[in-house]
């Protein structure tokens, strides 16, 4: 697989960086440009992704409900087992300095606290337990063919770009 | 093989599956696992309107939307061919508090009382569906990220700012399940 890595005008990329940064979490860390479709390949994770939430019923409005109140262990072994996985992972990736398919060091970006996470998070926390979705499963649910769930969808954009109009004058 | 496929996967299996998604996006492209941003992608795509949040090449973050593209194309399938058949177990002191409400369906995932067009336009069905999808979106860009950033991806690489998130997720949706939300199903 060959890949074309074009150098980027690093003040355009870091200026970009800040704006994008300020979310501190999805942040595009590759700088390589790749044909477009090479974007299928987080199409197939997702898919992956897609069918787990479903068979293990992670977008259930029950397993979310029951959850919040304590009566069933699921979500919390889910959620338990996922972050393990993932910290395994993380550390290895580190430890090991392994790279990318394509090469690439692969980057990790501290997250800085700011309010933000305890107001905005409480906020999602109360819109979690109304939906009985975080964004993700949103996604699965329409596509389980329960097509009201796209007013969730909008709203939930809706909702950030609202985070967005009024960021400047919120606690951060 | 396909009957197992078919009956709801155990709690270690998808833990795992879904922990494995955290090395595979690094692994493909240096890409960190998170959704809500994609909300973000959407508003920054079609309705920037001259916002500085929204303000930003979005097209090179066109990776998530691949993502969740996946997402959805993975439950059309699983609803297509790996279908659970049987009604949905859920707990009975779930089963009797709901049905207080008059939310007895358990067929699917989303019972159908809350989760349909003729509830969405009831007192009760706006404030959940449309109130709630606003209070995840905002709460999730506000907090920085969702379930997916904080909780798994923060949390992975051992980010306290994620876990403090995690935290107030939790606490808001204890606070809501038990104390607001019976308020509004018996709307």
């Amino acid at each position: 697989m060959s890949t074309t890595t074009k150098d980027i005008d690093i003040s355009t990329f870091q200026s970009d960086f800040e704006a994008r940064s300020l979310d501190m979490i999805c942040i595009n860390e590759s700088r390589q440009q790749h044909p477009w479709w090479y974007n299928f390949k987080y199409m197939a994770v997702g898919m992956l992704f897609g069918i787990v939430f479903i068979k293990a019923e992670i977008i259930s409005w029950f397993r979310i409900q029951e959850m919040f109140r304590l009566q069933s262990f699921h979500m919390y072994g889910v959620i338990g087992t996922a972050v393990i996985v993932g910290m395994i992972s993380v550390w290895l990736i580190k430890k090991f300095n392994i790279k990318t398919i394509h090469g690439e060091k692969i980057e990790f970006h501290p997250k800085k606290f700011n309010k933000g996470q305890i107001y905005g998070a409480l906020i999602f926390g109360l819109g979690w337990a109304l939906t009985g979705a975080c964004p993700g499963p949103l996604f699965a649910q329409i596509g389980t063919g329960s097509l009201v769930v796209l007013v969730v969808l909008l709203s939930a954009i809706a909702g950030t770009w609202t985070y967005g109009y009024f960021r400047e004058k919120l606690p951060h | 093989m396909f009957q197992l496929l078919q009956q709801t996967w155990p709690w270690y299996v998808a833990g795992v599956l879904i922990g494995l998604i955290v090395p595979a996006l690094l692994l493909l492209g240096n890409k960190h696992f998170g959704i809500s941003a994609n909300l973000r992608h959407a508003c920054a795509a079609c309705f920037p309107a001259g916002i500085k949040f929204f303000k930003y090449d979005w097209k090179k973050e066109s990776w998530n939307f691949f993502f969740v593209g996946g997402i959805l194309a993975g439950a059309i399938i699983t609803a297509l061919f790996l279908k659970n058949p049987d009604p949905v177990v859920v707990h009975p002191y779930l089963l009797k508090e709901l049905a207080s409400y008059g939310i007895t369906d358990h067929s699917a995932l989303l019972p159908k009382e809350l989760f349909s067009w003729s509830s969405l336009f009831t007192v009760r069905g706006m404030i959940m569906l449309v109130g709630g999808g606003f209070l995840v979106g905002f709460g999730a860009r506000y907090a920085g990220g969702c379930t997916s950033g904080h909780a798994i991806m923060g949390l992975s690489d051992l980010q306290w700012p994620s876990l403090v998130a995690t935290v107030m997720f939790m606490v808001g949706g204890f606070a809501m399940a038990n104390f607001i939300l019976p308020f509004i199903l018996h709307l």
